[in-house]
């Protein structure tokens, strides 16, 4: 993986997931702010925790709520400030 | 040949023909049942699952009354992934009119001894706060309920096989006169032959006035909470009525798993499974005037089938004119999941001169028979 070290960060983003802060570089989609805040982003329906597993919107493993909104996939959305994002945890869910 | 002779030998391996070979099983008739693909893959699979009380006509109404106590009464006995809920219908009044309409059902309902609840526009939005604003009220049928008609139909196959009932996996070229043939050439003979088929009926037993009439449905993801009644609008009586043209009407079920099913779509004269996205977009844009919400939803998938219509919107439910051997029960639209139990249950109470528990006389292939035809 190559080295982003030499370029400059950008100022970063802070948005909430499962109400707790999250701050993450601008640009980073919200499956970054999810793993940065240690969450899983949903569990399955057998009860298993899933993640980002292709991270190009094709396998719904990686689905939150964002503001409301649930089934987002969060591999393909970028983070906003102020962004409420909560992993989807229950059963069914 | 005796090794393939039956009692009774049931074409179509739907929910009908799944509760009639239940049925025979039960009262000891050795039973055939014969289907081209497996057990509840056609209309069975395609519609919605809603155990719903209809009142378009009296007709109908028994019928339909009937059925839903049978399932009442067998609902101990199902499997856990037949999903039976007894959610309700909610009838959705739009405007002043429609609730004259919910008014007027209330009434009829009460006389007949189902309960119901007339709903004004804040009860409405109290039970299903996902409902537009500015509806008028509705009328709750809280002994309405949904389940998931393949699994019921497996389930009934199940037990008519641990009475003895085979399955017959092929194609079937004709049936009548004590005889099925299949499309290999083999016979199996049957001293009753069930015409079961649904929207295929009518191209085994010509003469029968079955059309196709075809639906869509959507399925969305999971959204635990968002639904919790089965809705139909009441103009879809408006819209289900009109048998010439194409019509879409708002009608959303709830499923246990938190998924939603988006209907309704009515459809003659389209004889393709393709789904046709003009009136999948007319059918979505529908729901969202009714329910905004559901259009910032994912859909899972999007399916058709075919209904097995008939022009008095009852079944046909006991012998064919014109051959002893041969039995219909076949042409329940859109509700052969309601409606199968209480079908099986007529047909043999018939056949086995048993008294019927609701009039038969509606449901018999006899009325409006066209004699020219079946010559």
């Amino acid at each position: 993986m190559p080295s982003s070290q030499s370029r400059s960060m950008p100022s970063p983003v802070t948005l909430s997931v499962n109400g707790s802060p999250v701050a993450v570089p601008a640009g980073a989609t919200v499956a970054v702010a999810v793993a940065m805040a240690g969450k899983a982003c949903r569990t399955s329906v057998s009860g298993e925790p899933r993640g980002p597993l292709c991270g190009m919107g094709i396998c719904f493993e990686c689905r939150v709520s964002i503001n409301g909104r649930r089934h987002c996939r969060s591999c393909q959305i970028v983070c906003e400030p102020g962004m409420e994002v909560k992993t989807e945890v229950k059963a069914n869910g | 040949m005796s090794s393939t002779a039956y009692e009774v030998v049931i074409v179509g391996a739907g929910i009908v023909g799944a509760a009639c070979a239940d049925e025979f099983a039960l009262r000891g008739m050795r039973v055939a049942v014969v289907d081209r693909d497996v057990v509840g893959s056609g209309a069975t699979a395609a519609g919605m699952g809603h155990i719903v009380v209809m009142d378009d006509s009296e007709a109908q109404f028994a019928l339909t009354r009937y059925s839903q106590r049978l399932w009442q009464a067998l609902r101990p006995e199902l499997p856990a992934d037949v999903e039976y809920e007894q959610c309700g219908t909610i009838w959705v009044a739009a405007d002043e009119e429609e609730m004259a309409e919910v008014q007027r059902k209330h009434g009829y309902y009460t006389r007949l001894g189902v309960p119901t609840t007339v709903l004004d526009s804040q009860a409405l939005k109290r039970l299903e706060p996902n409902l537009r604003a500015g509806l008028a009220g509705g009328l709750l049928v809280p002994e309405d309920a949904v389940l998931y008609p393949p699994c019921a139909a497996r389930f009934m196959m199940e037990r008519a096989h641990k009475s003895g009932t085979q399955l017959v996996s092929g194609s079937v070229a004709e049936i009548g006169q004590g005889r099925v043939r299949m499309s290999e050439g083999i016979e199996i003979a049957g001293e009753i032959i069930v015409n079961a088929a649904g929207a295929w009926s009518s191209e085994l037993t010509p003469g029968i006035e079955i059309k196709k009439r075809k639906g869509h449905l959507v399925i969305t993801d999971r959204y635990p909470g968002f639904l919790r009644h089965q809705l139909v609008e009441l103009g879809y009586l408006k819209s289900a009525h009109s048998v010439s043209s194409d019509s879409v009407a708002f009608n959303v079920q709830p499923r246990r798993t938190g998924q939603i099913l988006i209907g309704s779509s009515r459809q003659y004269g389209a004889e393709q499974k393709d789904v046709d996205h003009d009136i999948l977009r007319r059918m979505l844009q529908r729901a969202q005037e009714y329910m905004p919400g559901l259009g910032s939803m994912s859909a899972v998938r999007t399916w058709t089938g075919f209904r097995a219509a008939t022009p008095d919107k009852l079944p046909l439910i006991g012998p064919c004119p014109g051959d002893t051997s041969l039995f219909l029960a076949t042409g329940h639209e859109g509700l052969g999941i309601t409606t199968s139990l209480a079908t099986a249950r007529i047909l043999v109470d018939g056949i086995t001169d048993a008294k019927a528990e609701i009039p038969i006389e509606p449901y018999l292939p006899s009325r409006g028979w066209k004699e020219s035809v079946h010559a």
